[in-house]
């Protein structure tokens, strides 16, 4: 399959730690990548460099062969790499309907539409409709059609979630990044949130990157995996052979195993 | 209740609100004519700041653009003898927004205090720029040619209302064309920037860009302002560009609130009078009387005069 991201070599040193160290990855059309590791294993920094928030010492990142190393995190999004983040990022102040009216609308002006001199409401670019029946259709799709008018600040945790990753598919990306997109979601909603989410992202058929620290989660859904640790990808398998390596074992999944050990020990405590 | 755009009966309220200036105008006394006009010039400065603090930014130095917008008039007037209200609104808002423009590059890269005291300080530099220039009068200022319009001097029994019909003319047109760009999604980002300026990055806007624009139209905005009143009081001096007046157009902002763009003129309308008013009553106390009505205003209406008509509607 067509390669739609290449990061090749990147490095991004702070002070004494090195967050990237070499890191390479291509990553094909279509496809579920789930990105693991322990905290501070790599792969925020690994979705920051993509999405233009940091910049990488050295090395370079491509997107169907234009370089975008050095872009801006907007310009970045134009080209269709989209993110969600740790922490959602709303518009608190306003509705649910309208934190999604404002990002179709920033898609439209972005297309040269909906100026001040248009007449009419133009389609959204993507969609063959306007900004209002888009936005009904993405909130129906996730899930969110019954907190359309409540306002974003007062959204359940999950919820939260599910309009920062709705807010994203305005654009309808070619390339999606999830950062832990089921953090902060109970263990029973997980998997029905990450369902719903990718059959959502799917229908509109970007690739997905995800952040994700349940290894159920990752083992269900990601087609590929990439482990991180200390700054480097030290496993780029499908999840069933990346899983069972034993330095991701030693590294990545028992760092998991021990961290939600600690978390049980403190619920229970 | 939609944050993002102001609800859609204004227009045809502005156009009834004209239209009963034109037609009660005549019976109006001529100190009534007056403060109308001040009100109404004012009121433009507002609109521009209701736009800036839409998007979560107050300029303590709008009076910038107000002075260039008289001083604009004045100097067509002294070096040009042109004495047309139309023209000097148009030359003032285009001389403000030429310099907004400008120093836009530099004010939409800061936020929040930064932002407001860059303002001021601009404004008080043009001040002191002004005091201190012999060929536009310095402190004394200059008067300011009797008005026309499209060639025709009124008479001077005329003169008032004439120049109050053209400013709410221009006034109602201005605060259609706010209301059509609150519209676009350039206008309706600005709740979105307040919010959350990095979500609105990673949407693919540019905020900084955004708040640019904003802070030309403002400026553009003022400076009609500035020119009417300019014509209205028949002298300009640089206490137009003080520190003092930029906080009397933050109090008219925040007495309106930003729920419409016809809240400003509202706000800029009981300003006046209660200034007028308070003064008439007691003329060494007006101050106090101006900060408890402001005082009452942020405690029972806090989202501006204006929430006590969207109330009334919702009820």
């Amino acid at each position: 399959m067509a390669v739609v991201l290449d990061a090749r070599d990147l490095n991004k040193r702070f002070g004494a730690v090195t967050a990237a160290n070499g890191v390479s990855a291509a990553i094909e059309q279509d496809s579920v990548v789930g990105l693991i590791g322990t905290n501070g294993a790599g792969k925020t920094t690994f979705i920051n460099m993509i999405t233009g928030y940091i910049k990488p010492d050295t090395g370079s990142i491509h997107f169907r062969g234009r370089d975008i190393t050095a872009l801006a995190p907007r310009e970045i999004t134009r080209v269709g790499i989209c993110r969600s983040f740790q922490i959602p990022q709303l518009y608190a102040s306003l509705s649910v309907f309208e934190n999604m009216m404002v990002s179709l609308g920033v898609v439209l002006r972005n297309a040269g539409l909906g100026g001040f001199f248009s007449r009419g409401r133009p389609n959204v670019p993507g969609y063959d409709a306007p900004a209002e029946e888009v936005a009904e259709r993405i909130l129906e799709r996730f899930g969110l059609g019954d907190y359309r008018d409540k306002n974003a600040q007062v959204l359940p945790g999950g919820v939260r979630k599910l309009l920062d990753i709705a807010l994203t598919m305005a654009a309808k990306p070619s390339i999606l990044l999830l950062d832990e997109p089921t953090s902060g979601v109970s263990a029973e909603e997980k998997f029905g949130m990450m369902e719903m989410v990718m059959a959502a992202v799917k229908a509109e058929g970007a690739t997905v990157l995800f952040v994700e620290h349940d290894m159920e989660v990752v083992s269900r859904f990601a087609e590929r995996v990439l482990a991180f640790y200390d700054g480097r990808i030290i496993a780029d398998a499908a999840p069933e052979i990346a899983l069972t390596d034993p330095e991701v074992k030693r590294y990545v999944v028992g760092g998991e195993l021990h961290r939600m050990d600690e978390q049980k020990g403190a619920a229970n405590a | 209740m939609s944050n993002i755009t102001p609800r859609d009966r204004t227009l045809p309220m502005l156009g009834a609100v004209l239209l009963a200036v034109i037609v009660l105008g005549p019976l109006l006394p001529k100190w009534a004519l007056f403060l109308l006009t001040i009100a109404i010039a004012k009121g433009m400065v507002s609109l521009g700041l209701m736009l800036q603090l839409r998007a979560g930014l107050v300029s303590f130095g709008q009076a910038l653009y107000y002075c260039i917008g008289g001083y604009t008039a004045g100097s067509l007037g002294r070096f040009f003898d042109i004495s047309d209200m139309l023209l000097q609104m148009i030359c003032g808002a285009s001389a403000a927004a030429f310099v907004a423009l400008i120093l836009g590059f530099l004010l939409a890269r800061y936020r929040g205090i930064f932002y407001g005291l860059l303002s001021m300080a601009l404004s008080m530099i043009l001040y002191g720029l002004l005091a201190k220039s012999e060929s536009l009068g310095s402190t004394d200022g200059i008067n300011i040619l009797p008005s026309t319009i499209f060639g025709i001097r009124p008479v001077q029994e005329w003169v008032r209302y004439v120049v109050l019909v053209t400013g709410c003319s221009v006034a109602a047109l201005a605060a259609a064309l706010v209301q059509r760009y609150l519209k676009t999604p350039l206008g309706q980002l600005s709740p979105a920037i307040k919010d959350n300026e990095i979500r609105v990055e990673y949407m693919g806007a540019s905020a900084r860009k955004a708040i640019h624009v904003k802070y030309v139209i403002a400026a553009a905005l003022s400076g009609i302002g500035g020119a009417l009143a300019a014509t209205a009081v028949g002298h300009i001096d640089p206490d137009m560009a003080y520190w003092t007046t930029s906080g009397e157009f933050i109090f008219i902002t925040i007495l309106a609130g930003t729920r419409s763009v016809a809240a400003p003129f509202l706000g800029a309308i009981l300003f006046e009078t209660i200034r007028t008013v308070a003064f008439d009553i007691s003329p060494n106390t007006w101050q106090m009387t101006l900060g408890i009505s402001l005082l009452l205003v942020i405690v029972f209406l806090p989202e501006g005069l204006w929430s006590l008509f969207s109330r009334r509607k919702a009820a």
